[in-house]
């Protein structure tokens, strides 16, 4: 079943796998050996479940230590990715259609260099890092992944944003060919997403490049997606093509949807409920039949963070 | 003989038909077959069916009209039968494996979540119709019968309207059991009825016979 591709990474940028598990077995043992608490999944490094191509010299981190982990298979089979199907299981199922490699993201708008930067220089010139963070959908459901990645600051600083710029612009590719749920109007396509500069700069807001060590699978949003988790899920654009540093308030694809159920900033709020349904609990992917929703907490358990980014504002006016 | 023999297989058949889906659900359960949401899986698996069956059960009379078989309509206790069974299968697991019993906030839902509501209103409003589905309950009720039973059409606009209300931003699904369900009505129309057998060549042209015309 095997299809033998060429590498769309250069072999140089693999670390050796022997080196790589080496490496986990002793930060693993070294965390057995100092902490108790640590959940059996969630050592130091995730483990690799060694179906995409390794990312190399990723850095482990504090962030999300001892959280236990969603199963990768969980992860990469239970996504809300319209591009490829409004199912769950469509994402997993569709998307090796899209063309991950070459991959460029353009970064415009109001900064002193404009310009692009294709994905093997992002991987090569940031420094990639595992965090483990709390994942929390709108829906009501949750996961815990051990994204790789770096600080979306890191890249945004590179292209010299001016005092102009208040908000920052995602956009996702849109090519209905490689995206074949882009053929029906389900959304307002491409999906687009924007972040306040401060919450853009803020360290937790990171750029992901992979998940459990790995390069992104496509159903994730292959090659380069973000991930703020304090806001809901569908903040956290996916296969990002172009980033537009802008002043006013960037229209967003959900929040233009439907303004009363979806707001620009989307922190996640046990207190503000989605008007169709209650935002107090979540399921935990991968919990069972049996198991009771866990409660949700303010800005998703990252309140110590980033609380100073919203004082004084009103948090169920500004949903 | 030949006839009843054959009359119970059908029966048989559609009994145990009817009961697959569930079989489908249990078995995903035991098997951990039913994905990383398994709970949205039953409550979706459950209220996909509950619709289905209801829809199936509107489809009876059309197609004794269509037809000119009164056999059809017996089918109508059974499907209708199976439906509210799903229905409560779904009920249940909403109370049970989503809400966890909360009954405070299972009542703030039914109140504050039209979705909610409306799916509720259309279960409660199932269950005077399963409770008097019996023969005995039909000789008691006489008249009374038929027009408590005309309940299953708003029932029926309900739950589709439940799954409307529902659906983030593809409404798809919703659209084509609205759209079935939609036919089912229109057909109940009498001349609809008499041009789609005309159309479909069902009308035996009786008439024009008796008036001596040639064929
Ligand atoms: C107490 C009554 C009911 C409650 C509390 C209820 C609740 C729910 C809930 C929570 C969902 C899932 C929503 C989601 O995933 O976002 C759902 C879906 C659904 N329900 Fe109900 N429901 C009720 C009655 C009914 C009835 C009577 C029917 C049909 C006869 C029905 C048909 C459906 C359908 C078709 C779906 C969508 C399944 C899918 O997305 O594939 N429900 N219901």
């Amino acid at each position: 079943m095997l299809i033998k591709k060429p590498d769309p990474i250069k072999s140089s940028e693999i670390t050796d796998r022997a080196v790589w598990q080496d490496r986990r077995r002793l930060i693993k043992a070294a965390a057995a050996a100092g902490v108790g608490l640590v959940a059996e999944r969630a050592g130091a490094l995730a483990s690799r479940p060694g179906q995409g191509q390794a990312i190399s010299g990723v850095v482990d981190t504090d962030y999300g230590r001892g959280l236990a982990l969603t199963d990768f298979q969980d992860a990469t089979s239970y996504n809300n990715f319209y591009e490829f199907g409004t199912a769950k299981s469509d994402p997993a199922r569709h998307a090796h259609s899209l063309q991950t490699r070459p991959w460029t993201v353009r970064v415009d708008g109001e900064c002193d260099k404009p310009g692009e930067i294709g994905i093997e220089d992002i991987l090569k010139d940031f420094t990639q890092e595992e965090r483990i963070y709390r994942f929390r959908c709108v829906e009501a459901w949750a996961m815990t992944v051990p994204w790789v990645g770096f600080p979306l600051g890191d890249l945004l600083k590179r292209f010299q944003p001016n005092s102009r710029a208040n908000f920052v612009a995602f956009e996702t590719l849109f090519d209905p060919q490689q995206m074949p749920g882009q053929q029906r109007g389900v959304l307002d396509w491409p999906y687009r997403e924007g972040l306040r500069m401060d919450e853009a700069m803020h360290p937790l807001t990171l750029l992901a490049t992979g998940l459990y060590g790995e390069v992104l699978p496509n159903q994730n949003g292959a090659p380069l997606r973000l991930v703020v988790p304090l806001k809901y899920g569908f903040k956290s654009i996916k296969s990002i093509v172009g980033i537009r540093f802008v002043r006013d308030i960037p229209e967003t694809t959900w929040w233009k949807l439907a303004p009363r159920e979806y707001g620009f900033y989307a922190n996640v709020n046990p207190q503000v409920d989605h008007p169709r349904w209650s935002q107090k609990r979540h399921r935990v992917l991968g919990a069972g039949l049996f198991a009771a929703k866990q409660p949700t907490q303010l800005f998703n358990g990252y309140a110590e963070q980033v609380a100073g980014l919203y004082r004084g504002m009103d948090l169920s006016r500004f949903y | 003989m030949i006839d009843k023999m054959r009359r119970l297989t059908i029966w048989w058949l559609v009994f145990l038909g009817g009961l697959l889906p569930l079989a489908g659900i249990v078995h995903g359960g035991l098997y951990g077959d039913l994905g990383p949401n398994p709970v949205e899986a039953v409550l979706h698996g459950t209220g996909d069916w509950a619709l289905r069956l209801l829809l199936l059960t509107l489809a009876m009379r059309p197609l004794q009209r269509l037809t000119g078989r009164p056999g059809w309509l017996r089918w109508r206790r059974m499907l209708g039968l199976y439906s509210f069974f799903y229905a409560t299968l779904h009920g249940l697991t909403w109370a049970w494996l989503d809400q966890q019993w909360d009954l405070s906030g299972m009542l703030v839902d039914v109140v504050k979540r039209p979705y909610i509501t409306v799916g509720f209103t259309a279960l409660a409003l199932l269950l005077p119709l399963a409770a008097t589905s019996t023969r005995a309950a039909m000789r008691r009720l006489g008249r009374r019968w038929q027009r408590l039973h005309r309940l299953v059409y708003p029932i029926a606009v309900l739950a589709v309207l439940h799954f409307v209300w529902l659906v983030k931003a593809d409404w798809e699904e919703p659209a084509i059991y609205g759209g079935v369900l939609g036919v089912m009505l229109v057909l109940r129309i009498p001349t609809v009825m008499l041009v789609l057998r005309r159309v479909l060549g069902l009308e035996r042209p009786i008439l024009a016979r008796r008036a001596g015309d040639s064929p």
